[in-house]
């Protein structure tokens, strides 16, 4: 057997099989369906504050599938279905937090970081550039500012 | 030594910000229930499933409202001290007993006591998300209109009881006085 059919079995003996935690019936509109996956993929699970309700194996993430399926079912859009989980849990519940309120503050932090770096880069570039330049040609190259 | 104010004061604004994020307990989800009305329910009692229990059976006194199971480890740590609450003051506990074996809930009340007013059976965990649980023991304290005042998460001790429950309990009564 050569090197890469080795390598290839190999491979294929670590792959693991993967089980679905969600095992329940799809839904019959697949709209219906498509919505009820974004949901369970942004909803936290609070008992495994790192899984979505759609991975995780918790009692409690079991509950809130439920809960949005026959949401769902009934006919909810995503932002009502959000506003009842907020009501509930707060916003935290929400992978993505929204744009408003506390959260803002999250949203804004990055842009404000980078609007603040340029500035501060501006200014040692234009000092840079005010400064003389050096009279001898005798400083080896890569020497540094 | 003006160029090194920003820096120092950067560098200590990520300490304090670092320090406090440190001393926080990430599991402790905010409730938004605090300051409104406590969501409606009506549950067949434990004792007696043709009772019904209501919100409205919680109201016209300061009440707490306990999420338990015989499931939960820190159930059974904290009933000692729930019926230290129910032997000492004047401040009726109503359980809600979360998804669990009917049979085993009322033989854990019968084997180590009741310190609860009424508990009603939430078998599916419908009323529990209503009321924002994702982890028993979770206690809620009510005003007597209603309104949640307070909720902790995890088992309730006595020096927590003293601390977070006496105080708010106390200005609740002033107010409605």
């Amino acid at each position: 057997m050569n090197r890469s059919a080795i390598c290839g079995w190999v491979i294929l003996a670590m792959a693991v099989p993967a089980f679905a935690i969600d095992s329940d019936e799809p839904l019959a509109d697949p709209q219906q369906q498509a919505l009820y996956e974004t949901l369970t993929a942004e909803v936290r699970c609070l008992v495994c504050q790192n899984q979505t309700v759609g991975d995780s194996t918790a009692p409690l993430a079991a509950d809130l599938r439920r809960e949005i399926r026959a949401m769902v079912e009934a006919g909810q859009d995503e932002a009502e279905i959000k506003t009842f989980l907020t009501e509930r849990y707060g916003d935290f519940v929400l992978y993505r937090p929204r744009y408003t309120g506390p959260a803002a503050v999250l949203w804004a932090t990055p842009v404000v970081l980078l609007i603040l770096g340029g500035i501060v880069l501006w200014r040692i570039l234009r000092r840079r550039a005010s400064l003389p330049v050096p009279a001898h040609d005798d400083v080896s190259e890569g020497g540094g500012a | 030594m003006s160029r090194f104010v920003i820096p120092i004061l950067a560098f200590g604004l990520l300490v304090v910000v670092f320090w406090v994020g440190l001393g926080r307990d990430p599991s402790y989800v905010p409730s938004p229930l605090i300051g409104k009305p406590a969501p409606a329910f009506a549950l067949p009692r434990l004792d007696n499933p043709e009772i019904i229990l209501t919100e409205a059976d919680l109201r016209g006194q300061v009440s707490l409202v306990n999420i338990w199971a015989t499931w939960c480890v820190g159930c059974r740590q904290e009933h000692d001290t729930l019926l230290r609450i129910a032997a000492g003051e004047d401040v009726p506990i109503y359980g809600l007993n979360w998804k669990d074996d009917t049979a085993k809930a009322q033989d854990w009340l019968t084997r180590l006591g009741d310190p609860y007013a009424a508990t009603g059976v939430d078998g599916d965990g419908r009323v529990a998300i209503d009321w924002g649980v994702y982890g028993a023991p979770e206690t809620f304290l009510l005003d007597a209109s209603g309104v949640v005042l307070y909720k902790h998460i995890a088992p309730l001790t006595m020096d927590i009881w003293r601390e977070e429950f006496l105080p708010r309990i106390r200005q609740a009564r002033n107010q409605t006085q």
